[in-house]
């Protein structure tokens, strides 16, 4: 089994692993870099709890092989917070109660980030369909809905 | 003094909407779950060679070739395991020995150094069967005739409340004989006769299951997994390896959803038989959502028989029912399930003559489990889609019959057993008054129809009579607290109403409190299992009676040190306070340290440690043959949902608009996570009505993945669904609260598919109502 040596940057910081060439860049996240936020509920692209920002636009961790992200830049939940204070989607997500078990939470949370990147102001529908991929066995959607649609003012707020 | 002019009945933070304990490590991405726990490079990998065949004969297993791949460390069968385990019926192997019952069965296991080496073992072990016919639907397993899948029957161990027929496929049979039908129909205005049929669903938890064992050279053993049940894992372990409970460690972190799937024990007995094989090292096993869909537990499939009748204004008169499980393989939980329904076969109504079979029936599919309901969203499916065919043959409104039929406070239910107060009338008004029932609204589009519905429902925590929780209490040096239970958080808010519970009995704020993670069997007091929607109720008793013995412990000590009267102290806020003297204390040290008493006199107090304990000592049996007795259940949750639905008849395609959904829930202890449930809930059911079901085709499942088997995403759910709360107290629970986890997805199904009729005039079939089905159905009644 041959190992390649990548260099890439997870959530600001430099790392540098040797990973097989096989696997994927959710299980170098889990079992080399220790960044378990980034869950593993299916392995097939389907459930998006492995969801994480590859270059800024979110991938299922699960469908990308890690030898593909050497010079990267990742963005995994942990690197959601900044200095101990949430991030807007973060913090909506708990004001209107969107978490139950937290298990598709972190994916959830990446692919609203990802949403509000690239479109400030969305529509409940454009949220909807950026959620799509996310499955949620335990809320319902809605309060995540309300969440991001909160978390989306409250990020427009502190820019203006 | 101010402090009792904010005095409540229920002190602060009971029924207040608090945050939940565990949000922010989950947004964080630091809540640990058990597949994130680091184990370093001794980790081996566990994978599981599983039968191909529905039902066979293992004729020989050869494991040689696997033994001698490099990086493998262990190879397990069924021949080193002979002890049988099961919660209710110890029905099965852990590894098969003779015979495999459903695609999927474990025959054999494999440690290795990787996940890759160890599937490759499993590809070398070769296994010869003689396939058996096999039995792919209740009712035909239930026959005499029907092929035999346990022979043993009659020589397993199985509770006194269970009763399986040896000799033929049924587990458990459970009767109810209350009055006398016979006599009855002929007073009936309206009989109508109907059968519904429920598929296999499967819970879909988006973390799939996980186990890791390490078997010490003490021959103790840690489990570290996904489990709502960590000491029933303990105990059915230990008992069929003949270890002590004390020997087996389960340590349990949050759950990534579980709805029953992880409850009693599924695969975690695999991965403790493998890691036995290799002493010293942990041995992971990690179910692959394939795996998962063939292998953890379904929620079961039934057949139901509904006869039913009433006279010309609506008095329901009789029933009876007869319901065919299909079981599954084996049975964890199946057999009480089918006793469950039994009792609760009426549904919530007052009916004075029922007969009642309800049979579980051992199947060649999938292993039947507890799922989110047990048994009432199966139930009530047919229930009340025949409640509702039953007022329309009177014409009568059907929330009209509702009303007049539904249970009351002192009803005489189908046990006997009468009913406690109960808010359920209000639960119906208020989702019929919700929905706008009786307004007919125009639909959106000319190629769509418009309809309504409603369900009821009713459900009790179904669990041994005498199913315990219990609590510790216990104070730090900064006067925060730190609560130990064993129940477990799996979504539902279980830390977080612990953490309330702490300190409305305590007195101290709630974000003093503190809830010890993980569970862990060695550390945490003693809990049945996460299931039942029990906690907020029984395990909420414990640590309230915990939190309660600690400020016994507390006001006591101080009113030592005070020379007053323990009765006139309180603990508000964190402090002691005297209504008496008006003198006031805080918390910090002497909850560690105690108090010195004036003058050098010594010291009273010491370390406060509650403890408290619950089990219900009230529930008596019933008779066997007619299922009558006092008291069948603890109690009943009831409630009501209304949804609107909007049929495109082009495609067949059903929208559900709004929901409705209205909850007696005794005392909403977070109000805020009450209505959570009852959201998550209602989009469970709604996913169960019109996307799921596994396909399983001569018990082969042909949907094991997300893309096959749909569960509800973001774009599926409604643009509102309200949650009313009803709050009717509970003379047993605390501060009067009952469950509401698993009664949030119930009435869902018959609630559809009672709106799918209101639109378009046709009772469509089994669920899941999905386009092809509904075009299928409006096509054959002439419709399109």
């Amino acid at each position: 089994m041959s190992l390649h040596r990548i260099a890439l940057t997870v959530n600001g910081e430099y790392e540098q692993v040797d990973v097989p060439s096989q696997m994927t860049l959710m299980q170098m996240l889990r079992d080399k870099l220790a960044f378990t936020g980034t869950k593993n509920g299916c392995n097939a692209g389907e459930c998006g709890a492995c969801t994480v920002l590859l270059n800024g636009e979110p991938v299922n961790s699960c469908m990308v092989l890690a030898v593909e992200c050497g010079g990267a830049e990742i963005l995994t939940v942990e690197g959601l917070a900044r200095d101990g204070v949430l991030d807007p989607v973060q913090q909506a997500i708990i004001d209107h109660g969107g978490v139950q078990c937290g298990f598709c939470t972190p994916g959830i949370l990446i692919s609203s980030r990802a949403l509000l990147d690239r479109q400030p102001d969305p529509s409940e529908d454009e949220i909807r369909q950026a959620l799509v991929g996310n499955l949620c066995r335990c809320t319902g959607y809605l309060r995540i809905v309300d969440a991001v649609k909160d978390a989306a003012s409250r990020q427009r707020a502190m820019a203006g | 003094m101010a402090t009792q002019a904010t005095k409540r009945e229920t002190p602060h933070p009971i029924g207040d909407s608090v945050p939940r304990v565990d949000a922010r490590e989950k947004v964080t991405g630091s809540a640990l779950f058990a597949d994130d726990f680091q184990f370093g490079p001794g980790l081996l990998y566990a994978r599981v060679k599983r039968s191909p065949h529905p039902h066979a004969l293992i004729k020989r297993i050869d494991t040689s070739k696997a033994r001698l791949l490099p990086g493998v460390k262990a190879v397990v069968t069924g021949a080193d395991y002979p002890g049988m385990i099961g919660l209710y019926l110890t029905d099965r192997y852990i590894f098969c020995r003779d015979r495999v019952r459903y695609v999927g069965d474990p025959v054999a296991g494999v440690a290795a150094i990787s996940e890759d080496i160890a599937e490759k073992a499993i590809d070398l072990i070769e296994v010869e069967y003689e396939p058996l016919p096999g039995v792919f639907d209740p009712e035909i397993g239930a026959r005499p005739e029907a092929p035999l899948l346990h022979p043993d029957l009659g020589k397993y161990e199985v509770a006194n409340f269970i009763f399986p027929k040896p000799g033929t496929n049924i587990s458990n049979h459970f009767r109810i004989r209350k009055g006398d039908v016979e006599a009855a129909w002929p007073q009936c205005d309206v009989v109508i006769e109907r059968t519904y049929r429920i598929p296999h669903v499967q819970h879909v938890p988006i973390e799939p299951h996980v186990a890791t064992a390490k078997a010490e050279e003490n021959g103790k053993v840690t489990l570290w997994g996904s489990s709502q049940s960590p000491f029933a894992q303990r105990n059915l372990i230990a008992k069929a390896l003949g270890m002590s409970q004390s020997d087996v460690q389960v340590v349990a972190p949050y759950v990534g959803g579980g709805f029953g799937c992880k409850a009693g024990v599924s695969m975690e007995a695999l991965a403790v038989t493998i890691a036995m094989k290799v002493r010293g090292r942990p041995v992971k096993l990690r179910l692959t959502r394939e795996e998962e869909f063939h292998t953890a537990f379904v929620r079961q499939g039934l057949v139901s028989h509904f006869k039913m009748g009433c006279t010309k204004e609506g008095r329901l008169l009789a029933m009876e029912v007869r319901f065919y499980w299909d079981g599954g393989a084996y049975t964890e939980y199946g057999v009480n399930i089918t006793r469950a329904s039994g009792y609760s076969s009426t549904g919530p109504y007052e009916v004075p003559n029922v007969k009642t079979d309800s049979y579980c029936v051992y199947t060649n599919h999938p292993v039947g489990g507890p799922m989110r309901g047990f048994g009432m969203p199966e139930m009530h499916s047919g229930l009340e889609q025949c409640i509702d065919e039953l007022a329309l043959a009177i014409n009568m409104d059907p929330v009209q019959f509702r009303k007049i039929n539904c249970v009351k406070t002192g009803s005489t239910l189908v046990t006997g057993m009468k009913m406690h107060p109960t808010g359920l009338s209000e639960c119906l008004v208020k989702a019929a008054e919700a929905i706008a029932w009786g307004r007919k609204d125009p639909p959106s589009a000319p190629n769509k129809r418009r309809g309504k519905g409603i369900a009821l429902m009713w459900k009790a925590p179904a669990m041994p009579p005498n199913a315990g929780s219990s609590a510790k209490v216990a104070l730090n040096e900064d006067g925060t607290v730190t609560v130990s239970v064993g129940g477990q958080e799996i979504g539902q808010g279980s830390f977080t109403i612990a953490a309330q519970m702490a300190a409305g009995s305590l007195g101290v704020p709630v974000e003093w409190v503190r809830v010890a993670t993980p569970v862990n069997t060695d550390y945490s007091p003693y809990e049945w299992q996460t299931v039942a929607s029990r906690l907020t109720w029984s395990m909420g008793n414990a640590v309230a009676a915990a939190g309660r013995d600690a400020r016994k412990q507390i006001l006591e000590m101080v009113a030592k040190a005070w020379s007053e009267n323990p009765e006139d102290l309180d603990i508000i806020d964190g402090k002691v306070i005297s209504y008496k003297s008006e003198e006031s204390i805080s918390l910090k040290n002497i909850v560690i340290y105690g108090i010195p008493l004036p003058n050098d006199q010594g010291w009273v107090g010491g370390p406060v440690l509650g403890r408290g304990n619950f089990m219900p000592t009230y529930v008596t049996g019933l008779d066997a043959e007619t299922g009558q007795g006092p008291r069948a259940v603890v109690h009943y949750t009831t409630g009501a949902q209304a949804v609107e639905v909007e049929v495109d008849m082009d495609t067949g395609k059903v929208e559900i608009l709004r929901g409705v959904a209205a909850f007696d829930v005794g005392k909403a202890i977070n109000p805020d996570m009450v209505k959570a449930q009852m959201e998550g809930g209602f989009v469970q059911g709604l996913s169960t009505a019109l996307f799921e079901g596994l396909q399983l085709k001569e018990g082969v499942l042909q949907n094991s993945s997300f893309v096959d088997y749909r569960i509800a995403t973001s774009t599926d759910v409604p643009q509102s669904i309200q949650a009313i709360i009803v709050e009717v107290p509970q003379d047993d629970g605390p501060w009067g609260a009952r469950g509401i986890g698993e009664h949030a997805m119930v009435p869902t199904i018959p609630a559809v598919a009672n709106a799918i009729y209101d639109a378009i005039g046709v009772r469509v079939g089994a669920p899941p109502y999905t386009s092809e089905k509904v075009y299928l159905a409006m096509e054959e009644a002439g419709l399109v």
